[in-house]
């Protein structure tokens, strides 16, 4: 495949054709924040909405998980504008999330914190209230936990369950801030047959809301 | 014209002319009653039931017909009769009653009741025409212009009436020709952003076929019903732009992706689909032609989203409607991963009459950038809720105050609300502007699908706004933050100023979060959820800072922010009407015999202002609460008042 060069950040940068900003960045070992971006996701999700970049000559920033590079593109990664989208972004996000870190099982392989880490935002926003949604935490499962309660909907697990797996066990329901992760007719995750031993979403959910159950106490 | 396609479009029109002579023939007795949506509402069916009975019972040979909606909406039900010796004649404000007074005055005696005539179809000396409404001299009926006349149910009449004649001319011309005839016209989508539909054509054919053609009818927007109204009034015009833009960007399969919320539109789809692919103008060969195409209707389950190209499309694929990012655009990669063409209702109805007419027709009203003529749903406080077609270019205080007659009950005009949920509110000064999709973008509102919907001093535009945002993100797919989240937030802040609890910092924080969520939202339903508020924001600031600073409601609409008071002077002693309309019981009668309302009961329903006789006009809206007189005890129950 055809290989382009571009520009991140006044690093001269070459990625193959059709790549996404965002990986061409990221194996130049530029940080750009993401939370729903996976190499193998196609089309992009774009929801989190993290990964806003500038590109020169163009009016607005645009999200770098779904733009493909282009020959002499000069994008740069921090601006005004894009600060404030990701401080902006990343504080609604938090503003659901429950922020139990002591119990929570992500622990360091949490993706918030490492944003956070990255950008300097911190975890806690001050600006927004905390909106509580206080939904049941699911562990019928024999292995995997799901607390919605975590969940920021990056759809990581939907999308590996549904379409690198198979199983199509998880899936999105309702509409607006009510928006949540479930199964099909919210029955209880261990009604579902997973594929055994599977866990990929555990694995790939990068905030704790679905973990491995701790093994029962003998 | 040898070609089989003139040939087929020619015994098409012969037979449909021959089977539509009744319809047609000005001696014959006709009643048309119109059973759109709005009619029906307003006991549009047994007013057909009324009219049978009548002309059974008075031995008249004539036929009850429905069709569709002719605009009035607020004049319905409505009915246009038809016989010897007067022209058409159009009643509105009808009722089972007097269907039976039209058959013997109208009908048998050819006396007009000049009460309930609306005007008639042709000029005559007996009946005043319908073209001397004073709304008729700036309207320009293209898309209406067969709506409430031509029989939604029957192919037959809508081709006796001009149908497929358009797609007769187009079959007849090379795809190429026609897009060029459409770009001259300068035709432009009229489901919201107003894109030059050539330009779209043109995109999806650059692609491989199978290519996919899509009408959007998934009208959500709160107080519009424009697409409503057309499939239910003039199926065939759809149909038939929609054979034509297929023809134009080789679709071989179309699909309506219509609301369930609308029951008859889609049951008039259907009848209209079957009767079309009975004739041959869907299917394998359409009109002779050789080419297919197939028309399918979907129904959306209720998802505002959906009204988004890129979710309706997940929807038909049977995926949970979620926009996806873009490019790569729909007519490139589209529904089913194929190059899709998408339009709405109206663009794709204004079709046929371009075809018919020709473009330099089509362009013949309007303005510079935006040609033809718009279709306005109007709603809210207007004297005439309905329809409305005007050319391109006319201001919206001709439309609102000439066209829809103007605020009703002697209240002033305070806003209009253009675009829906992704519009804004424009305020008197901005009257001028005319309607046309960059002047009405500039403006801070969109020409939007077309809802209208007008607001008079009782409406507080901070309610107005906190309502809209309340709809745009209950229906927001959850997919990205911003406007899941961020409109969460924005609506949180709303409530507090209308419930009283706003600050200074709220309008900060709002006025930042609306600006993010605009410029970081996945789709456009996110990035035009916070318009309401900013164009509330930039022409109504006042209303927010009398909320927040001195904790009043100007219109006094926010319940925690105003009370009922009846003010003493003005209660008759002898009158109880507010008493008795009073829920709860919040309303008693002190020592002097004057009413009190208690307001840790009052509910703040209106009905005490409403049952006060307009003599005594005693019972007022108070706001700020600070201004309200000190509460009266009520007397104990054992000793005084009753």
């Amino acid at each position: 495949m055809a290989e382009v060069t571009l520009t991140i950040d006044g690093q001269t940068v070459t990625a193959p054709e059709g790549e996404k900003l965002l990986w061409a960045a990221e194996k130049a070992g530029i940080y750009i924040p993401h939370l729903c971006a996976h190499p193998d996701r196609e089309p992009p999700f774009g929801g989190c909405r993290l990964c806003y970049v500038e590109v020169d000559g163009w009016s607005k920033p645009v999200t770098s998980c779904t733009e493909p590079v282009a020959e002499g593109m000069v994008v740069s990664t921090r601006s005004e504008r894009v600060d404030r989208l990701v401080r902006s972004g990343f504080e609604l996000l938090m503003s659901v999330h429950d922020l139990d870190c002591k119990v929570c099982p992500a622990k360091r392989d949490c993706g918030l914190r490492l944003v956070s880490r990255k950008t300097k935002v911190k975890l806690r926003s001050g600006t927004l209230p905390k909106l509580d949604r206080g939904l049941p935490i699911d562990e019928s499962h024999p292995d995997i936990g799901m607390n919605p309660n975590r969940c920021i909907l990056c759809g990581l697990c939907v999308w590996v369950c549904d379409e690198q797996v198979g199983a199509g066990v998880l899936s999105f329901a309702q509409r607006g801030l009510d928006t949540r992760l479930t199964t099909f007719d919210s029955e209880p995750l261990g009604a579902h047959d997973c594929p055994t031993d599977c866990m990929r979403c555990v694995d790939i959910c990068p905030t704790g809301a679905l973990y491995r159950k701790a093994p029962p106490t003998p | 014209m040898s070609d089989p396609v003139t040939q087929r479009y020619e015994a098409l029109r012969a037979a449909a002319d021959e089977a539509c002579e009744p319809l047609i023939d000005p001696d014959a007795i006709l009643v048309r009653v119109g059973t759109a949506t709005c009619g029906r509402s307003a006991g549009a069916l047994e007013l057909e039931t009324a009219f049978r009975e009548s002309l059974d019972k008075h031995d008249i040979a004539g036929r009850v017909l429905q069709v569709g909606c002719m605009g009035h909406c607020y004049a319905e039900p409505m009915a246009t009769l038809t016989s010897p010796g007067l022209p058409p004649t159009v009643y509105h404000h009808l009722n089972p009653f007097l269907a039976e007074s039209l058959v013997k005055s109208h009908l048998r005696d050819t006396t007009p009741i000049y009460d309930f005539v609306l005007g008639g179809l042709e000029e005559h000396d007996l009946v005043p025409a319908l073209d001397y409404l004073p709304r008729y001299g700036m309207e320009h009926r293209r898309l209406l212009a067969r709506c409430g006349i031509v029989d939604p149910w029957s192919i037959q009449h809508a081709i006796a009436m001009g149908s497929y004649e358009g797609l007769a001319r187009a079959l007849c011309r090379p795809a190429d020709d026609i897009v060029h005839e459409v770009e001259r016209a300068g035709l432009r989508g009229m489901g919201g952003a107003g894109f030059p539909m050539w330009r779209k054509w043109a995109m999806a054919r650059k692609f491989e076929a199978p290519r996919y053609l899509i009408c959007n009818a998934d009208e959500g927007d709160p107080g519009a019903f424009m697409d409503r109204t057309f499939i239910e009034s003039d199926p065939h015009a759809l149909i038939e732009g929609m054979i034509i833009a297929a023809y134009v960007i080789g679709a071989d399969q179309g699909f309506i992706y219509v609301r369930a919320e609308y029951p008859l539109a889609v049951r008039v789809l259907e009848n209209a689909i079957a009767q079309a692919r009975e004739l041959g103008l869907l299917g394998p060969n359409v009109m002779g032609s050789g080419r297919g195409f197939e028309l399918e209707i979907m129904q959306g389950a209720g998802a505002f989203v959906c009204g988004e190209s890129s979710a309706l499309m997940a929807s038909i694929e049977g995926h949970r409607g979620m926009p996806r990012v873009r490019p790569p655009r729909s007519a490139e990669v589209g529904l089913f991963g194929r190059p899709t063409v998408l339009n709405n209702v109206k663009t794709l109805s204004s079709l046929p009459y371009l075809l018919r007419e020709g473009a330099e027709a089509f362009s013949a009203v309007g303005t510079e950038r935006s040609k033809g003529t718009a279709v306005f749903a109007l709603a809210g406080k207007t004297a005439n809720a309905g329809l409305v077609e005007v050319p391109m270019g006319t201001t919206l205080r001709d439309l609102i105050f000439t066209i829809g007659g103007g605020i009703p009950n002697g209240k002033t005009f305070k806003a209009v609300q253009i675009g829906g949920p992704s519009g804004g509110c424009l305020p008197d000064d901005q009257l001028d502007v005319a309607i046309d999709f960059d002047a009405l973008d500039e403006a801070g509102a969109m020409m939007g699908s077309g809802g209208m919907v007008l607001l008079d001093e009782d409406n507080c535009m901070v309610e107005t706004a906190r309502f809209f945002l309340e709809f745009t993100q209950r229906e927001s797919c959850g997919k990205c933050t911003f406007c899941r989240i961020g409109t969460k937030h924005m609506l949180d802040l709303l409530t507090d100023i209308v419930e009283g609890r706003g600050t200074p910092e709220h309008l900060d924080k709002l006025v930042t979060l609306s600006e993010d969520v605009e410029a970081g939202s996945l789709c456009n339903l996110g990035k035009t959820a916070p318009n309401p508020v900013l164009t509330t924001l930039k022409y109504f600031r006042d209303e927010y800072e009398a909320h927040i600073n001195e904790s009043r409601c100007p219109s006094c609409e926010c319940n925690e922010l105003f009370a009922y008071y009846i003010v003493p002077e003005k209660c008759a002693r002898a009158c109880d009407a507010c008493v008795g309309s009073c829920p709860v019981e919040a309303i008693f009668t002190n020592r002097k015999r004057l009413k009190v309302i208690d307001q840790d009961l009052c509910v703040k329903c209106n009905a005490c202002l409403t049952a006060c006789p307009p003599d005594y006009d005693a019972v007022v809206k108070i706001s700020p609460l600070a201004d309200l007189p000190p509460q009266e005890p009520r007397p104990d129950a054992g000793k005084g008042g009753e």
